[in-house]
């Protein structure tokens, strides 16, 4: 009798779990393909980033951590590893700023991960300097001071 | 226009400037004796070395030739960290004040003194006595700051302070903040004696620059350690007082005239 109930409970668990695994199996395909990738703007300065881009990936916020109690505690504040620097290069020619739209590098890739970052509660998105000093605008705004100064 | 050309000019000048000066300190040491040198070389620190113990940023206000109804140093203060001014604030009983003017009168005499009143960057802090979480600190240089990162915003530093020095962000800021002066709600912030600008090389704060800027040079600000500093020499010369000297917590900010 017990042998019996036995081997009909063995067969339920065993059709539960194949269902279950080929139900999953099912909705994990549409999704993996689904899924929005995260935009990723070649920052709009500078040549190569401070470090290797695979190496940035993985360990931006290692980097980030040991300086910034560097630049707090002791006062260094060299550019190199900084978040300042970070937003110097990859603020978007867009909004100016790296964390004010969806597609905005920090952003993007940490609502990609679903990683919740609170830097912004208290540092600035945007570079130093109005939209008109971006880099990307430095000429424009060079030859409007020229024509300032001639004026 | 003008503020656009400005800052375009001040950011690579001041770099550039900080190296020149780290090189002539540099060149300056090898003909000096050694303990000048040591001075000169913490004073334009080089761009990747910690804040020296050499050092001692402190201030000297003279209450004598600080004028009544002028309110410079505050509105540069503001300018400068990008704290919102008291009287643009919606709530302006708890809006955050790096600095403020204080007008004094003998009841006696009616005899006035207008003084602006800060952080006093105290070498024995009780706000950094109290913090329990080591978030109120004091860097080798003797700036008392607070560590954002750490800071809970307790507010045991606040109840601490003898000099009402600290505030304490009660509104999100919205992204307006400084690039250089993060800030943030939740957290107790206070007069920082421009970290940023004296970490560039500036040698001088916000307040200082614009009191000299309205021919008042009633605040005088530098480096306390170094006997031959200006501020050092002004001490030596005028008969100045700590406020609550009795308190004995050894003030970075001395007064002449109260």
């Amino acid at each position: 009798m017990t042998g019996k109930m036995k081997s009909v409970l063995a067969l339920g668990a065993v059709v539960l779990t194949t269902a279950a695994l080929a139900w999953a199996g099912a909705e994990a395909q549409p999704k993996a393909g689904g899924a929005p990738k995260p935009v990723i703007t070649k920052a709009v300065k500078g040549e190569h980033c401070v470090e290797d881009t695979e190496y940035m990936r993985r360990n931006h916020m290692k980097l980030l951590l040991v300086h910034r109690d560097r630049t707090v505690l002791q006062g260094v504040r060299t550019p190199k590893h900084s978040l300042k620097g970070c937003i110097d290069c990859h603020a978007s020619e867009a909004t100016g700023s790296v964390a004010a739209a969806k597609e905005d590098f920090c952003v993007s890739c940490h609502s990609y991960a679903a990683v919740k970052i609170d830097c912004f509660e208290c540092h600035s998105t945007k570079p130093q300097g109005s939209a008109a000093m971006h880099p990307l605008h430095a000429d424009a705004a060079s030859v409007e001071a020229m024509a300032g100064i001639s004026r | 226009m003008n503020e656009l050309k400005t800052m375009s000019e001040q950011v690579p000048q001041s770099a550039e400037r900080r190296r020149f000066v780290g090189a002539a300190a540099a060149v300056a040491g090898l003909t000096v004796v050694p303990g000048v040198m040591l001075y000169e070389v913490a004073n334009a620190r080089p761009e990747d070395q910690p804040a020296s113990s050499a050092v001692r940023w402190g201030m000297l206000v003279d209450a004598t030739r600080c004028a009544s109804g002028c309110s410079d140093c505050v509105s540069a203060c503001s300018t400068e960290n990008g704290w919102t001014p008291v009287a643009q604030s919606e709530h302006p009983r708890q809006a955050p004040q790096w600095i403020r003017k204080l007008q004094l009168e003998d009841p006696l005499t009616q005899a006035q003194i207008n003084l602006p009143m800060l952080c006093q960057h105290c070498a024995e802090p009780p706000c950094v006595d109290v913090c329990p979480t080591g978030a109120s600190f004091k860097r080798a240089d003797g700036i008392v700051l607070v560590n954002r990162h750490t800071c809970i915003g307790c507010r045991y530093c606040m109840m601490a302070c003898p000099y009402k020095a600290r505030s304490l962000v009660h509104e999100p800021l919205n992204d307006t903040q400084k690039p250089d002066v993060p800030r943030g709600m939740g957290c107790v912030e206070a007069c920082t004696f421009c970290v940023q600008k004296v970490d560039r090389g500036d040698g001088t704060t916000a307040c200082a620059e614009a009191c000299a800027a309205a021919g008042h040079n009633a605040i005088l600000f530098g480096d306390l350690n170094d006997p031959e500093s200006e501020i050092s020499k002004r001490l030596r010369e005028l008969p100045t007082k700590q406020v609550r000297a009795d308190l004995k917590l050894n003030l970075g900010v001395r007064y002449h005239g109260i």
